[in-house]
């Protein structure tokens, strides 16, 4: 099996960083506003959430200078099929 | 699906390295021997034995020390022009190699000191090496590019970045078959990125070279090895170290941890300077593409790679730091020797750029 065909039997896995992005693993498309697809150079990608990013929806590494800071523990979230599983 | 072929120069340089200026004693010996101007190894034995016998000042300082040491890593990298392959494994180039390396990591051990983490979760490994990051105190390269560095500061800057950024990422990938599990797979993700994802045009070496020819420097891999000072070669040395001894696969994840956790805001600064000087997406897009890049790498290197590593092996979490520690240390030293040099109106490289 290849790294393709196995992408579309595993489920997205969105990894919430202590004090930073969401890490994103897995086939996802980001859409703005409009509509309109945002480009991904790469399979795993971060997605800003202290908003304080030069380069939306993208992780910029801003947050480890803003003082950014998120709630203890967080569960980490499988999507993408039925009955999308939360671990921890 | 079609495989489109690119031009050579933008899948990244294939050549071997040209044969660097010996800057003393050893490297003297060492490129005699390499190049076969003589067959009996003693003139090298002697060579670093009388150099280790008489130290002055840092091994990562030291010219000759750190041009034998490029030398003898490149043999398992690119190789050297004109140098048989063979050399690679040849027992007395190994010998001389492990006790220049002796000094230079026994230098570190006693520079770099940090304290080893108690807690070895994943999580924790990471968020000891996040605060390490940032608690970080060096003199900071990029805030001066962004605001102070002319056209002359930027050439200067990648070709002291060019000894290690065209061969980018591959002392780390040296750790591939060390690791096992979650960490390997960590490290794999990242390298992959590195090495640009199945588009041979996005590796990050390639989009060095790219800069580099924007700025108008010449991207053949080494070129500027006799250009730079002893400080600048002693990091991408220290990482080959680090990459090629197993034992010290500890500190290689610590270091790829680090030098990923230093990288997104650094890099946004360096394309801020760039722009400023009216500089183009031929150059600024390299440091852009690891703005994105290295905020997705410094979190699988700090918790998948790092610290499921110590979660596996907590005997390693001493390691781990440390190399985190000697990656800010590195960087930091040689970019106080630049800004140094640049503060008082100087060039911080030992050759005029023609």
């Amino acid at each position: 099996m290849t790294g393709r065909d196995d992408e579309r039997v595993r489920p997205v896995r969105i990894t919430p960083c202590p004090d930073g992005p969401l890490l994103v693993r897995g086939p996802v498309e980001v859409v703005g506003a409009d509509g309109v697809p945002v480009p991904a150079r790469r399979r795993t990608v971060a997605l800003c959430r202290c908003g304080g990013t030069a380069a939306p929806p993208w992780c910029d590494g801003t947050h480890k200078v803003n003082g950014f800071r998120t709630a203890d523990p967080e569960p980490e979230v499988q999507a993408g099929r039925p009955g999308a599983t939360v671990e921890r | 699906m079609t495989v489109q072929l690119s031009p050579a120069h933008v899948a990244g340089p294939q050549s071997s390295m040209p044969l660097p200026t010996p800057r003393g004693p050893v490297g003297e010996a060492l490129l005699r021997l390499l190049t076969g101007a003589v067959t009996d190894p003693a003139a090298l034995h002697d060579a670093v034995a009388a150099t280790l016998a008489a130290p002055a000042g840092s091994w990562l300082e030291h010219d000759d020390v750190q041009v034998a040491l490029t030398c003898m890593y490149e043999l398992h990298y690119r190789g050297l022009d004109g140098v048989d392959d063979d050399w690679e494994w040849q027992p007395d180039v190994l010998a001389a190699r492990a006790a220049l390396e002796r000094v230079v990591e026994s230098e570190l051990r006693e520079r770099v000191t940090v304290a080893v983490p108690q807690e070895t979760s994943a999580a924790a490994v990471a968020a000891a090496l996040f605060a390490l990051a940032s608690s970080d105190d060096g003199p900071s390269m990029s805030r001066w590019i962004a605001r102070r560095a002319q056209r002359e500061h930027l050439a200067e800057l990648l070709v002291h970045r060019s000894v290690y950024q065209l061969k980018e990422a591959d002392p780390h990938t040296w750790a591939v078959p060390r690791l096992g599990g979650a960490p390997k797979v960590a490290l794999v993700e990242i390298q992959s990125d590195e090495y640009g994802a199945g588009d041979p045009e996005r590796q990050h070496a390639a989009l060095f070279a790219q800069a580099m020819r924007g700025l108008g420097l010449d991207d053949t891999y080494g070129r500027y090895v006799d250009h730079v000072p002893a400080i600048t070669l002693a990091h991408p040395n220290v990482m080959s170290m680090f990459g090629l001894h197993r034992r010290l696969r500890g500190a290689i994840a610590g270091h790829l941890a680090a030098f990923e956790m230093t990288s997104s805001v650094p890099n946004r600064l360096y394309g801020n300077g760039m722009r400023r000087v009216g500089l183009g997406a031929d150059v600024t897009e390299y440091f852009d593409e690891h703005v994105e890049a290295d905020a997705v790498h410094e979190q699988i290197a700090g918790r998948d790679l790092a610290g499921r590593l110590v979660e596996q092996d907590p005997t390693l979490g001493a390691d781990v730091v440390w190399g985190a520690a000697a990656c800010l240390a590195l960087d930091g030293w040689w970019a106080g020797h630049v800004l140094g040099c640049w503060e008082a109106d100087a060039s911080s490289l030992r050759l005029a750029l023609t």
